[in-house]
């Protein structure tokens, strides 16, 4: 019995001092010695050999060596560290969050603009200039990248971070399959039925889905982004507009139609994709394996999926070039678009922001300057092009790929953004919900319904258009 | 319990017991409140402050980002509310029970003890295969396990559709509550057999001799004295497999939840609700309405185990 009781004792010693380590453990933040080694950590949702692998190798290749020599000479200490992520955004979102609200998280973080609000109002992340003192202000980056493209990572007036680039949505075809259907394989759909029409010729060939509109709550953004939002400029309303959310209008009801359409009533895409958990990465291999008909996508589509380089594209095609075709997403009818527009697209735009909790902030903004500086941009795009935020690259390099100069000047012109409202993610969610609803089987009605109560929890009975 | 069993009569027996109570060790009040002190404080910090604060954390509308996030405001039982009148959170707890009582109590339990009394009488090679298979998976971390399912599963080269020549087949969106409840009986049963084997060595073999001897069928032999006998270790099993099948959250990695909410048993909701849907303060509701229904369920088996004990 005493020895038993002895064992206890030990027991809860031996744990006294095991939580005693973790305390220290916690404690053992890194002490600020200005001339003492410095480690600067970045993360992204970016890894070698997966997503965003151009990007990763970039700054474990470019960045990391070149800062650290460039430091070197001016007789820093620094190391830089890359901690690299290859997840779905969502998660990769939440990681940040959570890292971010305990006061932790890498100096520079990789962020899609549309976060940067919620981040903010959060307290996560500060205004640049706040975090990283004057010298952000003064940068000579500014002057190169348009109001636009920096609004893009700003809320209420304040940069929260450098932007990364310009993005624009396009249709992609691929003209072997318009070939074999009798299609023009220099195609150009004037209206949702065009592009309807096509999809029932491909029909036709065995073993193709015609059409891959994102749907469904899996796919998160990707659905919003690439199916919802680009549908719904089409008919010539916006999701936020003059105060209020785009609620149970016809746009909406238009755009729910057009899912019907598709996955139900003509069966022209393939419900079940997208209620799978790697319904997008699936879409985009069945794309380049000659599976999927017309795809409406990005141009990171371009860039960093089909890319046939070698690393770069995570569904390379080697005919990327030959097989795979562009063209603008059209409006629902000819001139029925945003601003009477004929054709439609959304833009988005991702960046980078520094960590408030950083314990060199200074040093975190001249690295963040140097990633976005002029000779940066132009190591990462040795790779693979892309439309970068800065305008003296983009006259520069833009114009050794065809279609990103084609987005660059056809599609950027008659782009659309996301709101940069912090509900914004919210409302998405439920539009994803509503899409997944109609294909999945529930009649327009009923999804529309679901979702403007939905609409309505969220911002309020008062901010929702359309009753 | 087993302390009746002395031959001390009645009468000094309760001198030495309240000494006991009072100062077993001899330390005196203060110097025994250093030795748990420690104990005291660790038990505090990990478990009483995370329970109190998930309390706390229920009656605010805190969120992962956005202005709830900085400055939570207090609601009250409003999320409580929230749940218990939305028909996802019903929706939900409904999964659970059939995801609770197939995979779990049906599944685990009734697979594992037949693999144990089916390999009771062998031995050998044999016996160490069949159990080292079933022990293979669950000694097989639950990411690897679900991969492998999603490999077996999948639509368009999985090995399932490959065996049974049903190509394109989406087992994971057609049947996605069969697939969570398989793969959680393939994971988990090996506790059950191993459970059940050693309960099982442990039955008197005279009395299995004595009833075979009486011509008790293979059945009757079961029945009356196998069950009997193991009734106890039965009763263990079912709580510790309703517990953990209630709680687990391995058959995320699966479907996801998915489609559209059709596995999303409530330890998936809580997560769903709490970390993608950035509502913590709801999440944390739910969590103390699900550590309430795992108090009930200990409960009932404290019950039931002290009905037997004194029966």
């Amino acid at each position: 019995m005493i020895h038993h009781s002895r064992r206890k004792t030990v027991a809860a010693i031996a744990l006294a001092a095991a939580g005693a380590l973790v305390f220290t453990g916690c404690s053992g933040e890194q002490s600020e010695d200005e001339n003492g080694p410095v480690t600067l950590t970045i993360t992204a949702n970016a890894i070698t050999g997966g997503k965003n692998a151009a990007e990763a190798d970039w700054v474990t290749d470019w960045v990391i060596p070149q800062f650290e020599d460039a430091m070197k000479e001016e007789g820093k200490d620094v190391t830089v560290e890359f901690e690299p992520q290859g997840v779905d955004d969502e998660n990769y979102k939440t990681k940040i969050a959570l890292d971010l609200q305990s006061g932790e998280g890498s100096d520079i973080i990789g962020m899609d603009g549309i976060w940067v609000g919620e981040f903010a109002e959060a307290g996560y992340i500060k205004p640049l200039s706040d975090v990283g003192g004057d010298a952000v202000d003064g940068w000579e980056g500014w002057d190169q990248i348009p109001e636009a493209v920096q609004n893009a990572v700003s809320f209420d007036g304040d940069r929260y971070g450098v932007p990364q680039g310009a993005d624009g949505r396009v249709l992609y075809y691929n003209k072997d399959l318009f070939k074999q259907a009798g299609l023009p394989e220099d195609w150009q759909p004037e209206s949702w039925d065009d592009v309807i029409e096509a999809g029932k010729a491909l029909k036709k060939l065995d073993g193709v889905t015609p059409i891959q509109l994102n749907a469904g709550t899996a796919m998160g953004e990707a659905t919003t982004m690439q199916g919802m939002l680009p549908a719904l400029v089409g008919t010539g309303e916006q999701v936020y507009e003059d105060g209020k959310w785009v609620g149970d209008t016809d746009g909406m009801r238009d755009v729910l139609d057009l899912y019907k359409t598709i996955y139900v009533d003509e069966k022209l895409g393939d419900a079940v994709l997208q209620q799978e958990a790697a319904g997008r990465d699936t879409s985009f291999q069945m794309f380049a394996a000659n599976q999927i008909g017309i795809l409406l996508e990005g141009d990171y589509f371009w860039r960093s999926v089909v890319n046939p380089e070698e690393g770069v594209g995570t569904a390379p095609m080697a005919n990327r070039d030959e097989v795979v075709g562009y063209t603008k997403i059209p409006a629902m009818k000819p001139g029925s678009g945003v601003d009477d527009q004929d054709f439609v697209s959304m833009s988005g735009g991702t960046g980078r922001v520094l960590n408030p909790n950083s314990d060199h902030p200074e040093l975190a903004w001249e690295l963040l300057a140097f990633m976005n500086s002029k000779e940066a941009y132009e190591a990462r795009n040795e790779g693979t092009i892309s439309i970068t935020p800065r305008t003296d690259v983009n006259d520069e390099i833009l114009s050794e790929d065809p279609m990103l100069t084609y987005v660059s000047e056809e599609v950027l012109p008659i782009t659309a953004y996301r709101p940069p409202l912090a509900a914004y993610p919210q409302v998405s969610t439920a539009m994803q919900q509503a899409s997944l609803d109609v294909v999945s089987g529930t009649s327009v009605d009923d999804a529309l319904a679901t979702y403007v109560d939905s609409l309505k929890d969220i911002v309020g009975d008062d901010a929702v258009s359309g009753d | 319990m087993t302390a009746s069993t002395t031959t001390t009569p009645a009468g000094s027996a309760i001198a030495p017991r309240r000494r006991r109570a009072d100062d077993v060790a001899g330390l005196g009040t203060a110097r025994a409140g250093i030795f748990v002190a420690p104990a005291l404080i660790i038990i505090g910090l990990f478990l009483l402050f995370p329970a109190v604060w998930t309390i706390w954390l229920g009656m605010t509308d805190y969120r992962l980002t956005g202005l709830q996030a900085a400055s939570p405001e207090f609601v009250g039982f409003e999320n409580y509310i929230d749940a218990l009148t939305d028909p996802s959170f019903w929706n939900s707890l409904g999964l659970t029970l059939v995801f609770v009582v197939a995979s779990g109590i049906v599944g685990q339990t009734l697979i594992g003890f037949a693999l144990a009394w089916s390999v009771r009488n062998i031995h050998g090679w044999v016996k160490a295969l069949i159990e080292g298979l079933v022990l293979a998976a669950w000694v097989i971390p639950a990411s690897v396990a679900s991969f492998l399912w999603l490999v077996l599963m999948d639509r368009r080269s999985g090995t399932l559709n490959g065996l049974l020549g049903t190509d394109g087949y989406a087992w994971l969106i057609e049947h996605p509550m069969e697939a969570i409840i398989l793969f959680n009986i393939w994971v988990g049963t090996a506790f059950s057999m191993q459970l059940f084997s050693s309960a099982l060595s442990a039955v008197p073999p005279s009395q299995i001799e004595s009833a075979k001897m009486v011509g008790a069928s293979g059945w009757q032999q079961l029945r009356d004295v196998i069950i009997p006998n193991i009734k106890g270790h039965i009763l263990t099993n079912t709580l510790l497999i309703t517990l953990w099948t209630f709680n687990t959250f391995t058959p995320y990695l699966v479907t996801a939840g998915g489609p559209n909410g059709k596995t999303e048993i409530l330890s998936v909701y809580i997560y769903e609700t709490a970390i993608p849907g950035g509502q913590l303060g709801l999440g944390a509701a739910i969590s103390l309405i699900m550590l309430l229904i795992n108090l009930v369920i200990a409960l009932a088996y404290i019950r039931v185990s002290r009905g037997r004990k004194k029966a």
